[in-house]
């Protein structure tokens, strides 16, 4: 499956919710689709694009959060896995794209092509609700459960390893990071603001 | 064990007059009754972490979701955190108030803390990270709320290292 398929399929769904994404290609493919407010993308600070949605997640129950992830991010915060199934905040669901390489710094293949089940590891960490599907129907129908659940759930999306010609796009952190909190506080309950 | 619950308790309250609702922290000796206090309070959300560099990433979702927060951590654990303070909170512009045991300075009886001691205030200096010295229990409250206040007004990390004179009740060497 290409991400870039996988990210127009569930485009329209997230309307509404805290999007964290990785940096490189996940960031550049989810803009090239179209921007929207909600959209948060984590352009360093590799592996903790989890923790990020963590925080927003536990901040604000009252909102679904979703976080784009990747393999090679993932594998950097293994540990952070077994944080987010401890305090499994039920609003997250946690998408990792995995492509078996680290694509956007020149493709070195990582851990899980060679064997590392991302899946299992969710699931060994203590992740109650995890799933691995390898199309795009498969993929928008589990994103679909996992936002629909009441419950952390965590997607593997095991994705072609190709992305987008070039990752900088006109969107700058900071415009994207400010935009973002006042989304986030647009959005805040009124008893919480 | 000498840790002393009056700071702790000091800290603590300090750290809710500033408005803190999120903790992060991994366990070290000198932190252990500020992390139960945290545990113990239905009004803030403690997050037990793997790793340190996780509460950067934490506390930057807890702000930019509207939420006040601290680091509790370890000097060596802010070493740990260091590629995620960086690329993380300064790059974005996030306040950070991270209170960081300044574990092998002068005191220090284990061994294994004097090589993280004697680099502490040289990363923080070095990474440009406003640091105070809480030593006084009188300056506790003042020092805690003005290091929120920086980190809020700068959108930066902020360090406050918590001193042996202040966490340990140390018996007479």
């Amino acid at each position: 499956m290409k991400r870039l398929d996988a990210l127009r399929a569930i485009h329209d769904r997230l309307d509404g919710v805290a999007v964290v994404t990785i940096m490189g290609a996940v960031a550049a493919e989810l803009q090239s689709l179209g921007h929207r407010p909600n959209f948060f993308y984590l352009q360093h600070a590799m592996g903790l694009a989890s923790s990020l949605g963590l925080g927003i997640a536990l901040a604000r129950p009252d909102l679904a959060v979703v976080v784009l992830d990747g393999d090679g991010s993932v594998l950097m915060n293994l540990g952070g896995l077994t944080t987010l199934a401890r305090y499994r905040p039920p609003n997250l669901t946690h998408v990792v794209f995995d492509n078996e390489s680290l694509l956007s710094v020149g493709g070195f293949p990582t851990a899980t092509s060679t064997g590392a089940d991302l899946e299992g590891i969710a699931r060994a960490a203590g992740v109650g609700r995890a799933v691995t599907v390898r199309d795009t129907a498969a993929f928008g129908a589990a994103f679909e459960n996992a936002l629909a659940a009441d419950e952390l759930s965590v997607v593997v999306a095991k994705a072609d390893a190709e992305g987008p010609a070039g990752y900088v796009t006109d969107l700058h952190m900071l415009e994207n990071r400010f935009e973002f909190q006042r989304w986030l506080a647009s959005t805040r309950p009124r008893a919480q603001a | 064990m000498p840790v002393s619950l009056d700071a702790s308790r000091l800290i603590y309250d300090a750290l809710i007059a500033s408005g803190v609702s999120v903790v992060s922290a991994l366990p070290e000796t000198w932190l252990v009754h500020l992390i139960r206090l945290a545990d113990d309070d239905p009004g803030v959300t403690l997050v037990r972490l793997a790793k340190e560099e996780e509460g950067v990433g934490v506390s930057m979702g807890a702000h930019l979701a509207g939420a006040r927060s601290a680091m509790l951590m370890q000097n060596h654990g802010f070493f740990a955190a260091i590629n995620g303070v960086i690329s993380g909170a300064m790059l974005y512009r996030v306040p950070l108030l991270m209170l960081i045991s300044d574990r092998g300075s002068f005191g220090e009886r284990d061994p294994w803390q004097t090589e993280g001691g004697v680099m502490t205030r040289h990363l923080l200096d070095a990474m440009r990270i406003p640091t105070t010295v809480l030593r006084e229990p009188a300056a506790v409250a003042r020092t805690i709320d003005k290091a929120m206040t920086l980190a809020y007004s700068a959108l930066r990390p902020v360090a406050v290292l918590l001193d042996r004179d202040l966490m340990w009740e140390d018996a007479p060497a």
